[in-house]
């Protein structure tokens, strides 16, 4: 689940801004082009692409700084779908 | 002509919940009354009233926190046929659109169980507070402060250009705290607020706006709407976004309303012994204008369709919807008013109002320049798949 989510999460960001490279690890805030739109557009691809809505005390900049802590947000956040 | 609509409120006929419903009230309650808002430089009370009857507030809210569940595309074409009528009405709107969705979307439980059903049903109104006299396209740049004491918030700082501000009874207040920007709920009767009216603008003249200002008002710490931080930004985003679609919708009702006037008119004004829709300049006129609406319309549907369905393609989808909607919206009522002759300069049509309030469109919501600097950040990812 988590490696997919990692994946899409990539592609959605590379296609955003071809020009950098960027790896899940990489801290996309400290590129520096994260802008609020691209945070409102990147909340809404993780909600709509894994059927989760993210809380606002998950709205933390730690979960969003690369693929991978994304990835594990979704991954949280879909397990507590699964218990609810 | 009164400011007061002599037509009996007619509660479940004049429900609104579709395009259609929406003409139909706003050919009854708007379109013969906007001139005289426009003059009078307000709303009236009873049309206010009237549009809380038919349940036009904030329909998207859900049923049962004073909604319809609306979907959005619905929504645009509603605003649509509201922005035909009168712009002016269509700000209020917006502007209470806004603040709806906001609370719904990022209020906590309880935020939402208290302001929901008001603001649904329109016993509360909203108003949107971002600019300032020093900041407008700039947000980064506004001053306003919220400084966390006791454990609220003291709110201190000057809004302005606020629509509906005269006569809303609830702000979103969007001010800068220790950490990032935040949006505050702020109501008018907070001791600290206070509002001076400003008047006589180019358009949207009975928008009642206002200049806000808030002088050590303190608020409680349920004030604070949705997540500080990074994401705090995103609340503006969202807040905006809707705003942006809404005046879309709206700037097409203008074109709608510019096409409907001038078509009505070059069919009956004859010069030289021919209607003046029998000439060919006044012809390409018209062509153009049919054609713009029919591309703004599917602009602002597409919008709608995006956010209906969650994509995050509406945020860019809404920009270019308004940026076309708006700039198309000049133009043709510019050749509205062209068409109208002398006619169109004067009071007795409503083509100047339309020329007025489409200016207004390309400054509101993001100006055009900013427009062409977002979409242009989309240049490299456009392709076709
Ligand atoms: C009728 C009306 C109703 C309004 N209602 C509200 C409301 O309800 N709430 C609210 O908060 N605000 C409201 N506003 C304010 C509106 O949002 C601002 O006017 C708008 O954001 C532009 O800001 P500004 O007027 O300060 O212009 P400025 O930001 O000073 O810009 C001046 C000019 O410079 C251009 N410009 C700015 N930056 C750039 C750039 N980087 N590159 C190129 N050109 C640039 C602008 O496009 C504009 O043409 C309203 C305004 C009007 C006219």
């Amino acid at each position: 689940m988590s490696t997919t989510a990692k994946d899409q999460i990539l592609t959605f960001v590379r296609e955003r801004y071809p020009q950098a490279e960027i790896d899940a690890s990489q801290d996309i805030f400290a590129l520096g082009f994260v802008n609020s739109l691209f945070a409102m557009e990147l909340v809404m691809f993780v909600e709509k692409t894994f059927g989760i809505t993210i809380p606002n005390e998950e709205l933390r900049i730690d979960n969003f700084r690369t693929a991978d802590t994304m990835a594990s947000l979704v991954a949280r956040l879909s397990a507590d779908l699964a218990v609810a | 002509m009164t400011l007061t609509d002599p037509a009996p409120a007619t509660r479940t006929a004049d429900r609104v919940t579709d395009r259609t419903s929406a003409r139909a009230f706003v050919d009854t309650h708007v379109v013969p009354y906007a001139d005289v808002y426009d003059r009078a430089g307000r709303v009236p009370e009873d049309l206010l009233q009237r549009v809380a009857e038919a349940g036009l507030w904030a329909p998207f809210l859900p049923p049962g926190s004073g909604g319809a569940g609306m979907d959005l595309v619905t929504l645009g074409e509603v605003h649509e046929e509201v922005g035909r009528g009168c712009s002016s009405l269509r700000s209020l709107l917006t502007v209470h659109t806004m603040v709806s969705w906001t609370v719904q979307r990022w209020g906590t439980p309880a935020q939402r169980e208290r302001w929901t059903t008001l603001l649904g049903s329109g016993q509360v109104l909203g108003a949107f507070c971002l600019s300032e006299p020093g900041a407008g396209s700039d947000t980064s740049g506004i001053t306003t402060t919220a400084a966390e004491s006791g454990g609220g918030w003291v709110l201190n700082g000057v809004k302005t250009w606020t629509t509906g501000g005269q006569r809303a009874d609830l702000f979103l207040v969007f001010a800068r705290t220790a950490a990032s920007i935040g949006a505050f709920l702020v109501p008018r009767e907070a001791p600290g607020v206070r509002v001076r009216p400003i008047h006589d603008m180019l358009g949207t003249r009975a928008s009642m706006l206002a200049e806000i200002s808030f002088d050590d008002v303190v608020l409680g710490p349920d004030a604070l709407l949705g997540p500080s931080g990074f994401t705090a930004g995103m609340v503006l985003t969202g807040t905006l976004d809707l705003g942006r679609y809404s005046v879309a919708a709206g700037s097409l009702g203008i074109l709608q309303a510019c096409l409907e006037a001038s078509s009505g008119y070059a069919a009956r004004r004859r010069v030289g012994g021919s209607a003046l829709r029998e000439l060919p300049l006044i012809q390409a006129k018209l062509s153009d204008m049919v054609t713009d609406a029919r591309a703004a319309r599917l602009l602002v549907a597409e919008a709608g369709r995006l956010k209906d369905a969650g994509e995050s393609a509406t945020l860019m989808a809404t920009w270019v919807a308004k940026y076309f909607a708006s700039t198309a919206a000049v133009r043709h009522a510019a050749e509205a008013v062209q068409i109208h002759g002398a006619n169109g300069c004067s009071p007795d049509y409503p083509v100047a109002r339309l020329y007025r309030d489409a200016k207004v469109m390309e400054i509101i919501e993001g100006s055009n320049e900013i427009q062409r600097i977002t979409i242009a950040g989309q240049a490299e990812r456009e392709k076709t798949t």
